[in-house]
């Protein structure tokens, strides 16, 4: 099996301010994104040969026909796909193996969501969702499922297995909260930019114990593109560009649901995911050879259990890493930098591209106050389902 | 020797003290405290867990008629019995029938099960009783009524008692009634329900059924007689000889409240948990008439009481309270959670569904021996295809593996309280835990399966399981 390492190129991106974007349609958003990339590689819009938009809840049943009079595409292809919270990151994926194999020189990738159409508070319908949940699909036999409902079993299992009261364990993860939300301050994208406290954190509502209201990401609308092209011609457009090291796409069968040998204080599937791309990207010593990450902070235990699934702390001991600060913008390996899903919310389709546009903008130096001292490898983590059947892409790009 | 071979009963985890009402509404405080089934049980889900209760132990294999009895059945028109013989895996050949209309409903259905018995070659029969029935708020009916559920397993060999006789007068009167359109039991003013219905129709009955059986009070150790209240039980034990402090007592209607067709029921199998061998049993109910039987405890009565379903169903159980219970039984318009409008479940994919999602059957792989729910065709541990046995889990015990109580999740009864249930003898599966304390749910408490009422749309109640902590 070849890898995909140093044969794509990214080129180019854009990324919406993410948030409540009363005023801006989900072609609006569609439209900044996407330009903002055109801009940035510097190419007209009729140089894109193909297109894979990702979006969950926006626009259904059909995004992709429309996506092409909303862009006005000059009669070329475009698909729209989803696969959960990494929509875009599938979307980003698929273009860059239509680059890799030589089918298209100039592949856009876009992620989307308009989250904020619906009139509610949460994401907008549970009955999609309930799909995934159910026993048997339209009969709805399913238990009562919101997603803070099964992240926040994750962390009742962590405490219980490692030995750390309600309390401890809360305090750990509240300790990471105020660090994306100190880097969000730094973020002018983001949907949140204030600091919190530990204590803040401890005291507010209650949503799915043993997570409160500050453990969980918004929800809000946003969108970003990428511009890939084959590593050949990179250098026509830009005299730095960013390269894929690494893409991978682990979707479990949903062991976590039936298989009491899943405990709950991991995710298989990142775990997996993770192997074959420090595998693809010639990775030895995650650790020490990542040297920033972007992950899928949607509620605190995930991004705790993460570092440990992706092996940047050993199984267990996440509490170390976090006590030393290892993982705040001044630590040996910053993550989340411009704030995660905790400070930009979280647009289902968009998120996946909205963390690759970070690592992009941190390679290219273009990160402001939030910037980083010579990056290298960067690693984009995106989970999509839940803990107990998960899809999960870890991308990891470079210079 | 016809008669009851096994008794089941359910009554809700959940109790409600009548001062609770009474403080509310500023009215008359009454003693006690009533059963109060929770937002996800109706009559059918009650009716389940009591039918279960009974054949713990039976071949189901052997049960060729099933009778659903109640006031309050979820559909007028769609049979309960057909879905509750589903559920409990009966043979498609079993006879089901719905008796409705009548709090005597389910003494009437044993009459029924006993001729068809006494008919010869048709197996068992199982009778069900289980009521949920509604008195308008700071009624009396409120206060009196109680929700719970009864089942009898009757048969022609072995009986734990022996029916004897039985005797059945009809009788036309507007005492207590409630026409199909209406949510709330009604009556006739209370001395003419008294004087005309319970107390000149119960006894006239009996002294009839005395007769022609050629017994007198003396002759039981028992008078079950199933009353709206003990006052009504009071005065007519009296009239007909019982002594009502030995004879003939209700311990339910302070306990649990007066259970509609099910109160003769779960009387009844309450005198049977408390019988020896020999004991002689009057059974009475009233509703439109009046059913009398004589019974004969044997010495199988042994063998039956060890499970102590009614001592377990009366001691496990928690308060909640009077404003619970107005949402539960949604008579009192609260503003909505502000999230979708639920879609509804499909007929077509309910059915394909009907052994897995009513019955709770899993696979277990012919290869590597793995159960798994719900059915996998392929192996998640093997990866065979098609290899399984079906593999039952509603009688199978778990404990929690992990779990969260979720605020955000729209419930009558928040926070859901969602965990991963592992099995004792293998397969998980994700459940709501429902009839739990929120403060005593940890890694590891033990549950067990109940059958539960989910979403209404469309006219279509889905049902399918929840665990509990072991009752």
């Amino acid at each position: 099996m070849q890898s995909i390492k140093d044969k794509v190129a990214i080129v180019g991106m854009g990324c919406t301010k993410f948030g409540e974007n009363w005023g801006m349609s989900f072609d609006d958003m569609v439209i900044d994104a996407v330009y903002e990339a055109y801009e940035d590689a510097g190419i007209p819009p009729a140089d894109v040969q193909a297109v894979w938009i990702g979006s969950y809840w926006s626009n259904l049943p059909a995004p992709s026909q429309p996506l092409s009079t909303t862009l006005k595409l000059d009669y070329k292809p475009v698909t729209r796909l989803e696969n959960m919270c990494a929509t875009a990151s599938d979307a980003f994926r698929n273009a860059a193996y239509a680059v890799a194999s030589g089918a298209c020189d100039i592949a856009l990738a876009i992620g989307a969501e308009k989250l904020k159409d619906s009139g509610y508070s949460g994401l907008p319908t549970d009955d999609i969702a309930m799909g995934l949940v159910s026993t048997a699909p339209n009969t709805f036999r399913s238990r009562n499922f919101t997603a803070p409902g099964h992240f926040a079993m994750m962390a009742t299992s962590y405490f219980n297995k490692y030995g750390l009261t309600p309390e401890e364990g809360r305090t750990l993860l509240a300790k990471i909260m105020v660090k994306n939300h100190h880097n969000g301050t730094m973020s002018p994208k983001a949907h949140f930019r204030r600091e919190i406290t530990v204590e803040q954190v401890l005291k507010a509502p209650v949503i799915a114990w043993p997570l409160g209201l500050l453990d969980c990401c918004g929800v809000s609308d946003g969108a970003a593109a990428a511009i890939l092209v084959r590593k050949d011609m990179a250098k026509n457009f830009k005299p730095d560009p960013v390269y894929v090291k690494a893409m991978q796409i682990a979707v479990g069968p949903s062991e976590g649901y039936m298989n009491p040998k899943h405990d709950w204080t991991g995710v298989k599937e990142t775990y997996r995911a993770g192997q074959a791309a420090y595998a693809e990207a010639g990775v030895n010593d995650p650790r020490k050879e990542i040297t920033m990450a972007e992950v899928h902070d949607c509620f605190s235990i995930t991004e705790a259990i993460v570092y440990e699934d992706l092996q940047f702390s050993p199984r267990g001991r996440f509490k170390d890493d976090v006590e030393a600060g290892t993982f705040e913008l001044t630590g040996e390996l910053p993550i989340n930098i411009d704030g995660g899903l905790k400070c930009f919310g979280h647009p289902i389709g968009a998120t996946g591209l909205r963390m690759i546009y970070e690592l992009y903008n941190q390679i290219l130096g273009r990160a402001g106050q939030r910037q980083l001292k010579n990056p290298g490898l960067g690693l984009a983590h995106n989970l999509g389902g839940t803990p107990g059947g998960a899809t999960i892409s870890v991308t990891i790009v470079g210079p | 020797m016809v008669g009851i071979k096994s008794y089941g009963v359910y009554v809700p985890f959940h109790r409600l003290d009548r001062t609770e009402i009474a403080k509310f509404w500023s009215g008359y405080r009454v003693p006690g405290e009533k059963a109060v089934a929770n937002f996800d049980e109706d009559s059918v889900t009650m009716g389940v867990e009591a039918c279960r209760d009974c054949l713990l132990g039976f071949d189901i294999n052997a049960v060729r008629g099933l009778c659903f009895t109640s006031t309050t059945s979820p559909y007028a028109e769609k049979q309960s019995a057909a879905l509750i013989a589903t559920t409990l895996d009966l043979s498609r050949t079993t006879r089901t029938i719905d008796v409705s209309g009548s709090l005597r409903s389910g003494t009437s259905a044993v009459r029924v099960a006993l001729d068809a018995v006494n008919g010869g070659g048709s197996g068992d029969f199982l009778v069900c009783s289980s009521d949920l029935r509604l008195g308008l708020p700071n009624g009396s009916k409120e206060m009196e009524f109680g929700d719970g559920a009864a089942a009898f397993l009757i048969g022609d060999s072995d009986p734990i008692a022996s029916i004897d006789n039985a005797y059945t007068v009809n009788n036309e009167l507007y005492d207590v009634y409630r026409p199909v359109t209406d949510q709330f039991v009604r009556s006739w003013e209370d001395r003419f329900v008294r004087e005309i219905g319970f107390m000149k129709v119960v006894p006239e009955t009996v002294r009839s059924a005395f007769k022609e059986f050629g017994m007198g009070p003396e002759d039981f150790t028992r008078a079950v007689i199933s009353a709206p209240n003990p006052s009504y039980l009071g005065g007519v034990a009296g009239k007909l000889g019982f002594d009502p402090k030995s004879q003939a007592i209700d311990p339910l209607w302070g306990l649990v409240g007066n259970l509609g067709a099910a109160h003769p029921m779960v009387l009844l199998a309450a005198a049977l948990e408390q019988s020896k061998p020999g004991d002689r049993i009057l059974w009475v109910s009233y509703g439109d008439g009046c059913d009398v039987y004589a019974l004969t405890v044997t010495e199988n009565i042994l063998s039956v009481q060890g499970k102590r379903s009614v001592e377990r169903m009366l001691n496990s159980k928690s308060s909640t309270s009077y404003q619970k219970y107005l949402r539960w039984r949604d008579l009192v318009s609260f503003e909505p959670p502000n999230r979708p409008r639920e879609e509804p479940a499909s007929a077509v994919a309910l059915h394909r569904d009907r052994k897995c999602g009513l019955a709770l059957f899993g696979s277990k792989c012919t290869e590597c021996g793995t159960v798994q729910y719900p059915v996998q065709r392929v192996c998640m541990e093997c990866r065979s295809k098609d290899k399984f046995d079906y593999y039952p889990f509603a009688d199978k015990k778990g404990k929690i593996a992990t779990f969260s109580h979720d605020s955000l999740a729209v419930s009558p009864d928040p926070p859901t309280t969602l965990a991963a249930v592992d099995f004792e003898e293998g397969g998980r599966i994700m459940m709501d835990v429902t009839d739990r304390d929120v403060s005593k749910i940890e890694v590891g408490t033990p549950v067990e399966m109940t059958f539960r009422r989910f979403r209404q749309t469309g006219g279509i109640t889905v049902y399918w399981w929840k665990s509990r902590p072991v009752r």
